[in-house]
């Protein structure tokens, strides 16, 4: 059987592929969105962050033969910590000025860290295998689904579903939206702001730390991994908005798939299509597909 | 504008006699390319409060221009400059349109983005030689008679570029059109409510700094004689950021000193801290950002003020 010419396997593979690639892009992009509401600042070192959380699976097999499961507890908390002191040290005293030096702070550290992995790891990639539980494929009839893929985007969806839910319907969330509607008002009435904004900090870095290591098994863990996909994940959040986080995860995943379709009928294109459908949607659209005119 | 006056002076006279003190000639040529590159993104960042986060392709699409028209359709190194700035103008215009659609934080995303969208046709299309990069390309006979071998010749014909460039974004700055231009980053809704047409002022910025962006990017090619990648790459349009915030964001003259300072600090660092470079980068950029935010120029004009000041009370 073909779609347009293409065998099916072949299609619904790239298909998945896509999907995967896609989940890395909402829960990046989730992320970014959560920071920004807060903070207001664009995390430029999203991306460095995230490949640091591929490192810290790739060390923890190596050094302390720390598995997989161990690593996607591990690594939300280690970078999480890591950016709350980045929050602490450096970001609190560029919060009232404009938001373009925030961009500014955060891409001179995304430099840094990736300039240090670099050092230590040059820029060739590392392997990383798949955890024993999810190796394999299921044949679901249609398709030979590899376990791993179908679990990265199972995973990434309860993660972005679970920040969904937390936000939109807990106690917790709702101090949160209070704080980016007016976090002036939220501090007169007690809530300890600051700190508030501290946790999400690290709570949004923590996301972009559970993608490294979902995305370790299945790319080259590589230092450049992150300056890599944050610009495509710019591009995802310039077309869908920060305003909505359900878009986000939409957004996400939908420019994944045709990404992946563009590998199967146009592979040249593979690497622009984002970037084209982005300009699209500011031709169109030019508050992106969810975000609010302002 | 006492002050300007003998910047523009000390600018002249130290760009006129700097081959002979025995600087490297390439060196000094690279760096003015840097200084005319950031002098273009400072226009858009310091006086129309504009952060392009991708102006590393307008620098890198020009050099690829001129490398491939003097190199594979013989034009003479004029035309070829010319040729490159028109691409790059008409790339400006065409990125420039879609960015301005959105404002602030978005639109550094989307220069951003499509920047790395140009990056990768480079990477992919024939004329770039992707990976290679393009290699020998001559710099020819400037006007069929200056041959332009000689490492003398080469220097004042930047010199000379660098100066008009300069000149073009004093006198843009300090028009009518310029002053509009700083009432848009001052209040962009105030200047919309005046009557200005905020679209098209932005527009015009835009693509006249892609368009010296290309300038500059043309001649660094035409001067080293090869372009690769790394000219179009992000890390490229970081740079040209850091130049700017080093020297001073919206001063006239900072721009020059951060292009020569950073390539002055790569040249110096690049053989003895090998990767390091890109670490002690990124934190030159953290501790501008969070202490030193006027620059070296902003820093130092400051100063003058308050010592003025103080004289005068």
């Amino acid at each position: 059987m073909e779609i347009f010419g293409v065998p099916i396997q072949a299609f619904l593979g790239q298909l998945l592929l896509g999907l995967v690639n896609g989940s890395f892009y909402a829960v990046l992009s989730l992320g970014l969105a959560v920071i920004f509401g807060l903070l207001n600042i664009i995390n430029f070192s999203h991306g460095a962050l995230y490949m640091m959380g591929a490192y810290i699976a790739f060390l923890a097999l190596d050094l302390l033969g720390l598995g997989f499961w161990w690593s996607l507890l591990l690594a939300p908390l280690i970078v999480g910590g890591f950016g709350m002191i980045i929050e602490r040290l450096l970001m609190r005293w560029i919060h009232k000025l404009d938001h373009l030096y925030g961009l500014l702070l955060t891409f001179g550290l995304a430099l840094i860290i990736e300039g240090v992995y670099r050092y230590f790891f040059g820029v060739s990639g590392q392997p990383y295998p798949v955890p024993d539980a999810l190796r394999g494929a299921t044949n679901l009839g249609f398709m030979i689904l590899p376990n791993y893929r179908g679990f990265v985007v199972a995973a990434s969806l309860v993660i972005c579903l679970g920040t969904w839910y937390v936000i939109e319907r807990t106690r917790l969330g709702a101090y949160l939206r209070a704080g980016t509607e007016n976090p002036l008002l939220l501090q007169a009435f007690g809530v300890n702001v600051p700190l508030m904004v501290t946790l999400t900090y690290g709570f949004g870095v923590g996301l972009a730390a559970i993608g490294g290591v979902l995305a370790a098994p299945v790319i080259q863990i590589n230092p450049l991994m992150g300056s890599n996909i944050i610009i495509v994940v710019f591009a995802v959040v310039v077309i869908g908005g920060m305003g909505s986080i359900l878009g986000s995860i939409v957004t996400g995943l939908g420019l994944g798939v045709i990404e992946g379709l563009a590998k199967v009928y146009y592979p040249e294109a593979s690497a622009t299509v984002v970037f084209v459908i982005m300009a699209i949607v500011l031709l169109v659209r030019p508050a992106g597909l969810f975000g609010k005119e302002r | 504008m006492n002050k300007t006056r003998i910047g523009f002076a000390l600018l002249l006279v130290l760009g006129l006699i700097a081959p002979y003190t025995g600087a490297y000639p390439i060196f000094l040529m690279k760096a003015l390319c840097f200084a005319l590159f950031a002098c273009a993104f400072n226009l858009l960042l310091g006086f129309t409060g504009l952060l392009s986060f991708g102006h590393a392709a307008f620098f890198g699409t020009a050099g690829y221009a001129l490398g491939y028209s003097v190199k594979a359709w013989g034009f003479a190194p004029e035309f070829g400059i010319l040729f490159a700035v028109a691409v790059s103008s008409l790339l400006g215009w065409a990125i420039g349109s879609l960015a301005i659609r959105r404002q602030g934080i978005y639109f550094a995303m989307i220069t951003l983005a499509l920047a790395q969208m140009v990056y990768f046709i480079c990477l992919q299309a024939k004329f770039t030689g992707a990976e290679d990069g393009l290699q020998g390309v001559p710099r020819g006979n400037l006007f069929g008679i200056i041959d332009l071998g000689s490492d003398i010749a080469m220097y004042y014909l930047v010199f000379a570029i660098f100066m008009i460039g300069f000149l073009l974004i004093y006198r843009t700055v300090h028009s009518p059109f310029g002053q509009v231009l700083k009432a848009i980053r001052e209040n962009e809704a105030r200047a919309l409510s005046l009557g200005y047409d905020v679209d098209k002022h932005k527009l015009l910025a835009f693509v006249i700094s892609a368009g010296l962006a290309g300038l500059a990017g043309a001649t660094k090619t035409l001067v080293l004689g090869f372009e690769t990648l790394t000219d179009v790459n992000w890390p490229q349009s970081g740079e040209v950021v850091l130049m700017t915030l080093i020297g001073g964001i919206g001063t006239i003259f900072g721009p020059v000193v951060g292009g020569f300072f950073v390539v002055t600090l790569e040249n110096e660092l690049a053989d003895k801290v090998g990767s390091w470079v890109q670490v002690i980068m990124g934190a030159i950029f953290v501790i501008c950002v969070l202490a030193f935010r006027r620059g070296i120029v902003g820093e130092l004009t400051a100063l003058f003020n308050r010592r003025k000041d103080a004289g005068a009370e």
